[in-house]
């Protein structure tokens, strides 16, 4: 080991260092079994390295997900071939796993970890964290507002879980997922049913509609139909007035009256469709048995489950966790890792949610743990050695319509003015009208006539104008008005010297300019509307 | 030529000229429209050059040759960002036109009209005059402040109001006056001084922000002022023109000031930035919370990485002159097979249309760029907003929040979007006068500085990203 040798060194100025900014981001392989997940791709050393750190990476940490320890070496990382050394130089550890208790072990004093940790179900393990003075952020419990979307690292998981969950259904599905017809005999679409049209749901759907499928989605919270709808899958609705909308983007727990209506339709639907994907889950608590058995029973034979939930006790009865197996000629699948199935995606995506998380956190230069930072404290769940976790609740809105219905009153109010108003403009035109029949001439009536037709010509016509073209009818009407030489043409044929032809000869050079003016600009404008 | 003759000739070139405005409903047909107002004028032109009463053939060419070459080389050399400044100027030639032929026919008494027909052609001289002068002033005043050399701050007279009436009720006392004598010119030159101190006073007292009313107010003035020549000369092909661009500038008033939500009188009478304006920026709280501010590298990542983008762009960019950069923006984000589209606010701008000018003059294409209603609803599907110098039209308190001087105000609903990047000197307030929620947004990235400086510099930074897209 030639890192050994000056370690010592290192250590003693690291403390120092660490004082003033931790610098160094430490890349351990995942020690977990099957988990082929790393917490930085060559592509996100780059981007963490921008915001000033000097990122060391295990030696094949990368491995399992096809990246390179010389992938990693090429965008200037430092291989650092044993973890122990690694966790003693590095201050801030990313990792995708909880941290065991054999790294636990290795790890000094006062290091920074940032990976998923589960703290509501591992209190254990805060404990121990805790006792190593550590400081630690959990992933999963990123709020979920808005400005917290590019680190929500639970997203980016369900997304791909979402679509590998497709992928597997179809690898286990014997036929087409689109319809066909072909020399050799026409073959059905294949159908679909997600159930929670969450992160992983919708993915899923995408998915599975690309594919070809047929797809129907249900979930609990109406406001979701729109996006279901929106990727165009059919979204399942019961008869039911019952909102499921929970907090932070999830649902809650239904009535008992709502789930036998939702039951109810999960076997309509189970004796129809060839695959069920389910992603249902309550924060905090086990998943809920959607699928019963009965249901799978009734399946056609080579149909599909897809249990996302299998990790939490599965949607479906007969689901067994990490595993593929047939139940009744149904192929029921509860595997568990299917981020870590495309550890290459999901190292991409988990490595920027790491890299935004770091740089809210002020990037190595002005690196803060920040108690007022929602999104930090939320994550925060270990500090210098005190648990930290849970954070002090915050409301946190789940997308609610925004409020249009002041915008929507107004407008109603004012068109009854209006109206009101209306008729006294009609008894004033009429008074008017009246007015002018009792004293005008005939010459002035027939001027009148072509007058007020003119106006509503005009009325007509211009509200037909598109927006788009509103400056080059400006000009174009400015140009005709110029019709206005006419009036002065009708003044110049008396005497040279008489004001009236002086006046009229002016009134037509102005007049000229604007005519030649205006059209000029009105055919060099339109000139330069192309498609 | 025989009057029957010029007649039909007048009636062809009414028709032309309603063809001309039927034209304008789309951009394919637009040209052709154009084509139509030329020929209804040279018809209508060489109609009357050719009527029996026209015989001063010298004074006709000696006026017009040099006013067909002044009005071509102001079209040839306008920028289009100062189209508004140009079409203001040319309303005032309209404007003094009108009060130049009313004078002249005022002065070359008609003998032939008595009794109620005289009194009803010195009332129609008089209305004519009034309107013009007030178009001229108004104009002048507008070309000014358009053109920079007038500030565009509202100018809040005391009792400004009362001025204004007080000129009204003046003109219409010296009208009666004017009526009553035989020699009328002394109270007629005088009104005419009225006339322009409240068209002068009229335009001054309105905000820069509220120029596209202003504007079309005007070319609907210059229209009546056209008609009521009309009149006084028994001419109907200038009444018929002068209805069509008054109605068509009182429409355009409408349109604009429905996009404002505001009342078309309280923008004549300058309502806005008086009280309202002057008190919110400074009593009412700030919206709370801190913009995010980003750089040019972050937002050509963000476009790199979106789908959709929708441009909206404000007066801002016609200030910055930075139409052709966003445009070559447009092209290359294109070319990588996002779908870019621009969204307008009708209001957008110091002309009705002026955005779309600016955007076809940088050879956007017409069909991605949007009305607002047309692109609102699908905001919430964009992955990024770019908003270029624009803030009072993407501001969300004109619909949440009542006590707010826009409140109401239809604006661009730029915050559903996934990502809004808000390009702006600083987080100082529009012409509104009011604090913009936007900036303090979560989705909302500020990327501060001149917003031509900043769009060459995405530009620059975006075909860096080509050449390495190429590379790789």
């Amino acid at each position: 080991m030639t890192v050994t040798v000056d370690r010592q060194a290192q250590d003693s100025q690291q403390l120092e260092e660490r004082k003033e900014s931790p610098r160094k981001i430490g890349i351990p392989q995942e020690i977990y079994p099957n988990e082929c997940r790393v917490a930085a791709t060559p592509n996100t050393v780059k981007k963490l390295q921008k915001l000033g750190f000097e990122i060391l990476v295990e030696s094949n940490a990368g491995a399992a997900a096809n990246f390179t320890d010389q992938a990693y070496q090429e965008a200037d990382c430092k291989i650092v071939a044993d973890r122990a050394s690694l966790w003693s130089q590095a201050d801030i550890i990313l990792k995708v796993r909880a941290p065991e208790d054999s790294e636990i072990e290795v790890m000094p004093e006062g290091k920074t970890i940032i990976s998923f940790i589960w703290p509501a179900q591992n209190e254990e393990l805060l404990n121990k964290l805790a006792s190593r003075n550590a400081t630690v952020l959990a992933m999963d419990a990123v709020p979920r507002i808005s400005r917290a979307q590019k680190m929500d690292a639970l997203s980016s998981m369900a997304n791909i879980a979402g679509y590998r969950a497709v992928i597997e259904a179809a690898n286990n599905f014997g036929r087409f997922f689109t319809g066909q017809i072909t020399a050799a005999g026409k073959v059905p679409p294949a159908k679909v049913l997600v159930i929670g049209a969450g992160v992983a749901g919708l993915a899923a759907i995408g998915a599975a509609r690309s594919l070809g499928a047929v797809v129907r989605a249900f979930d609990t919270r109406p406001v979701v139909k729109e996006q279901v709808e929106s990727l165009g899958a059919e979204f399942l609705e019961l008869e039911f007035e019952e909102d499921g909308t929970g907090s932070g983007g999830y649902a809650k727990t239904m009535s008992k009256e709502f789930i036998d209506a939702e039951m109810a339709l999960f076997r309509e639907q189970a004796k129809e469709v060839d695959i069920i994907i389910t992603t249902a889950l309550i924060p905090g608590r086990p998943a809920p048995k959607l699928i019963l058995t009965d249901m799978v029973e009734m399946m056609k034979e080579g149909s599909v489950v897809v249990d996302l939930a299998a990790e939490q006790g599965g949607n479906c009865e007969v689901t067994k966790a990490n595993e593929i197996y047939k139940y009744d000629g149904v192929t029921i699948i509860g595997l568990t890792d299917l981020p870590s199935r495309m550890a290459a995606q999901s190292s991409q995506l988990y490595g920027t949610n790491l890299w935004h998380l770091l740089k809210d956190m002020g990037g190595a230069e002005d690196y803060k743990v920040d108690y007022e930072d929602q999104v930090v404290r939320g994550a925060l769940i270990v500090h210098e050695g005190k648990v930290t976790w849970p954070p002090p609740k915050i409301e946190n809105p789940s997308p609610t319509p925004p409020p249009k219905a002041k915008a929507v009153t107004t407008p109603v109010a004012k068109e009854e003015k209006k109206s009101g108003s209306g008729i006294l403009w009609i008894i004033l035109a009429g008074l008017a009208l009246l007015g002018i029949g009792i004293g005008a001439p005939t010459s002035f009536l027939s001027h009148f006539t072509v007058f007020v037709l003119a106006c509503f010509i005009g009325y007509q016509v211009i509200w037909n104008v598109t927006p788009a073209l509103h400056t080059p009818l400006m000009s174009v009407t400015n140009a005709i008005s110029g019709i206005i030489i006419l009036g002065g043409m009708l003044q110049i044929s008396g005497e040279l010297t008489s004001p009236s032809v002086i006046l009229g000869a002016i009134a037509i050079l102005v007049g000229t300019i604007n005519i030649s003016g205006g059209f000029l600009v009105t055919q060099r404008m339109l000139k330069m509307f192309q498609k | 030529m025989s009057n029957n003759l010029v007649a039909v000739a007048y009636i062809a070139a009414s028709a032309l000229f309603i063809l001309s405005l039927g034209g304008l409903s789309n951009q394919e047909t637009a040209r052709q429209g154009n084509l139509f107002g030329i020929i209804g004028m040279a018809i209508a032109f060489v109609a009357t050059a050719l009527s029996a009463q026209v015989n001063g053939y010298g004074v006709l060419i000696s006026a017009i040759v040099p006013g067909a070459i002044i009005g071509s080389i102001l079209a040839a050399r306008v920028a289009m960002t100062s189209m508004p400044e140009l079409v203001a100027i040319l309303h005032s030639f309209v404007g003094l036109a009108a009060v130049l032929v009313g004078f002249a026919t005022y002065l070359q008494p008609d003998t032939s009209l008595v009794g109620v027909e005289a009194t009803i052609h010195e009332l129609e001289i008089y209305i004519g005059i009034f309107i013009g002068a007030v178009t001229f002033t108004g104009s002048v005043v507008a070309f000014g402040k358009l053109n920079g050399s007038v500030g565009s701050k509202p100018l809040a007279l005391p009792a400004r109001h009362l001025i204004n009436i007080a000129l009204l009720v003046g003109s219409v006392y010296l009208g009666v006056q004017f009526m009553g004598t035989a020699d009328g010119l002394q109270p007629l030159l005088i009104m005419t001084g009225l006339a322009g101190i409240l068209g002068f006073l009229l335009v001054m007292g309105i905000g820069g922000a509220d120029m596209p009313v202003v504007i079309s107010m005007l070319n609907s003035y210059s229209g009546w002022a056209a008609a009521a020549a009309g009149f006084m000369l028994s001419n109907d092909v200038l009444i018929v023109t002068g209805a069509l661009v008054g109605s068509s500038g009182a429409i355009l008033s409408y349109i604009m000031c429905e996009a404002m939500n505001r009342s078309f009188i309280s923008v004549i009478l300058g309502g806005f930035g008086e009280g309202s304006g002057a008190a919110a920026p400074a009593g009412e709280a700030k919206p709370m919370g801190e913009a995010t501010a980003t750089n040019v590298e972050e937002v050509a990542e963000l476009l790199n990485d979106a789908k959709s983008v929708v441009i909206v762009p404000g007066y801002g960019m016609a200030v910055a002159q930075a139409q052709h950069s966003v445009s070559d923006i447009t092209k290359i984000l294109r070319k990588r097979g996002k779908e870019v589209r621009f969204g307008i606010h009708p209001v957008a701008g110091r002309m009705p249309g002026h955005m779309n000018v600016l955007l076809a003059e940088a050879n956007v294409p017409y069909d991605i760029v949007l009305e607002m209603d047309e692109i609102n609803d699908d905001l919430s599907d964009t992955d990024v907003v770019l908003v270029i110098g624009a803030n009072d039209t993407v501001n969300p308190s004109a619909l949440d929040d009542p006590s707010s001087p826009i409140a109401g105000m239809p604006v661009m609903e730029v915050w559903n979007a996934q990502n809004v990047v808000v390009m702006k000197r600083s987080l100082g307030i529009g012409y509104a006068g009011v604090d913009n929620p936007l900036f303090y947004m979560d989705n909302n990235q500020m990327l501060f500085g001149d917003a031509k400086a900043n769009v060459s510099a995405l530009l620059n930074e975006l075909s860096k990203t080509e050449k390495e897209l190429v590379a790789a």
